[in-house]
């Protein structure tokens, strides 16, 4: 299997590679996948005072593209409110690294984790649930 | 040729490279100036030295297994041998029985040939091996059945490269006059085989993972005592009416001379390969979470499979660019399902999804060992980096607690 320039970018490289204190209540934690089925995503998120993402870790056991589907995001939502980023759709995961339709469910799993991360974050800060952040599951 | 040839191949049970003396063999078969007349033409020249050839590569083929000449039935690989041996035998015994009995880490090529007799109202019986890879042979005599008419147990593992205990089944089959099939696709080379020994009935083998050609295999048909089977391709009746099809001379020459190499030079290559395999895993060994997968001494000397755990197999491949391996990973599949062999002899989907194969063979060197452990390596120690599990594996967390959101 080939893959893409962008795939093979993010993956030697990958971006925001870390773990930060799930115990903060500005970080939302959102951790989606199972080991049984080859891939397990973990994205925080990080909010400032005006609830707009300051910073975005990860760290993502599974195959290649959901290594690239997991650091692409964490570019992708940086600088975002928890709006704009539960706005994220699978697809422009898909465009962006060039996956081929066998590796969706990577993209589709990325789009999981930001909503998990969000809805974390939500709960944490007492807010109810967004509408848009529940579609995703 | 330097010692370190990158990419480096460690990917001998998937197919060789073909041996230059086969080659050289080969090509000798194909131009005007060479031997390339047809095998079955009786009335030239041009037949009759291409029959001699034909006739001298049976010997060779039938000698590595200890058979009779007389016994080869030429095909075009272990997976029409597979087809062959097992529609042909079920067939031309089903006025005494519609039951076979198999195992669930054969090859597709008898799994689905299997299914295909499912279809046309065969019972299967597909029995669990042992973990360690090996059928326990009380459990096979136990599936035994009055109407059960074909037995079907491959001899070396294609994925974890553990050896059956061929002989013992055989005995079981014999007492019982059951047709007892054998799939030795991987062990000419790496085991002996011995027909007469083993009370082997059918034998299907392949000329491509002996360092030979592609394209050609070969189905061993027992004559005594006699066992028959139904034709599956049908035609000008060669190979005794088992196999119609003219006779691929080039092929047929490339597939003998690699198994009298084979036949040759089969212990000194076995124990130079075995101790490139222990070099390996002694370099390996002492990482942490690190399963050796399928018995470690009925094995035959080229094979590695190995699970990283909390790694997944194919990201892992991704960084070996520089190393030919495979994975028993999902994601190499199109199935997207993990090896069915690993989790037939009980690893969980994790431990499978984190697996490789290293087959190492004719042509590995310690240099290309080397190079592989410290990559592999490092490789596992970038990935665990950024693995989840790795973490919560080091918190102490136990996986098997935490509510997964499959998906």
């Amino acid at each position: 299997m080939a893959y893409s320039e962008k795939v093979i970018d993010h993956y030697e490289n990958p971006r925001n590679v870390g773990k930060m204190d799930a115990n903060d209540k500005n970080v939302g934690t959102g951790m989606v996948g199972a080991p049984a089925c080859g891939d397990v995503m973990r994205l925080q998120i990080k909010v400032d005072d005006n609830g707009v993402i300051e910073d975005a870790k990860f760290k993502t056991y599974g195959c290649g593209s959901a290594i690239a589907s997991s650091s692409l995001v964490t570019e992708m939502v940086k600088g975002k409110t928890l709006d704009e980023a539960a706005a994220i759709q699978n697809m422009e995961i898909v465009e962006e690294l060039a996956l081929p339709p066998v590796k969706i469910h990577c993209s589709v799993l990325a789009e999981d984790a930001i909503a998990a991360a969000i809805a974390d974050l939500r709960e944490k800060r007492g807010e109810t649930a967004d509408t848009k952040a529940e579609t995703a599951a | 040729m330097s010692n370190l040839n990158i990419p480096v191949y460690l990917d001998y049970s998937a197919t060789t490279p073909v041996d230059e003396r086969v080659a050289k063999a080969m090509t000798d078969c194909l131009t005007l100036q060479g031997n390339f007349g047809n095998p079955a033409s009786r009335s030239h020249v041009f037949g009759w030295k291409a029959e001699d050839a034909v006739v001298e590569a049976r010997k060779n083929v039938a000698t590595l297994i200890g058979a009779n000449p007389k016994e080869i039935v030429w095909t075009s690989g272990a997976t029409e041998s597979n087809n062959l041996a097992i529609k042909g035998a079920a067939h031309f015994n089903v006025r005494k029985g519609k039951h076979i009995v198999t195992i669930k880490t054969e090859h597709k090529a008898v799994l689905d040939t299997c299914r295909q007799l499912e279809r046309e109202g065969f019972e299967v019986t597909y029995l669990d091996p042992e973990e360690n890879g090996l059928v326990d042979i009380n459990k096979l005599a136990a599936a035994l059945r009055d109407d059960t008419t074909v037995v079907s147990v491959m001899h070396v593992n294609n994925e974890i490269g553990v050896i059956q205990d061929i002989a013992s089944i055989g005995a079981l089959t014999r007492s019982k006059g059951i047709v007892f099939h054998v799939d030795a696709a991987q062990s000419p080379g790496k085991v002996a085989i011995d027909v007469d020994a083993m009370n082997v009935d059918l034998l299907s083998l392949c000329a491509h993972k002996v360092y030979g050609p592609k394209g050609i295999g070969a189905l061993y048909v027992r004559r005594k005592p006699r066992t028959r089977i139904e034709a599956q391709i049908h035609g000008g009746g060669h190979e005794r009416g088992m196999r119609s099809g003219t006779l691929a001379t080039h092929q047929i020459v490339g597939m003998g001379e690699s198994f009298r190499i084979a036949h040759e030079e089969m212990d000194a290559e076995n124990a130079k390969v075995e101790a490139l395999r222990d070099r390996l895993y002694d370099g390996l060994k002492d990482m942490e979470e690190v399963y050796v997968n399928g018995d470690l001494e009925q094995r035959i000397p080229g094979n590695l499979n190995i699970s990283f755990n909390f790694v997944e197999g194919e990201s892992l491949m991704m960084s070996l660019k520089d190393i030919a391996v495979s994975s028993g990973s999902a994601c190499t599949s199109d199935s997207l399902e993990p090896s069915y062999v690993l989790r037939a002899i009980g690893r969980n989907d994790e431990l499978a999804h984190s697996s490789l194969r290293f087959t190492l063979g004719r042509f590995t060197t310690p240099e290309e060992v080397d190079f592989t452990i410290a990559e592999v390596r490092k490789a596992v120690e970038k990935l665990r980096d950024l693995s989840p599990l790795w973490d919560m594996f080091k918190d102490g967390v136990d996986l098997d607690s935490v509510q997964w959101a499959a998906h």
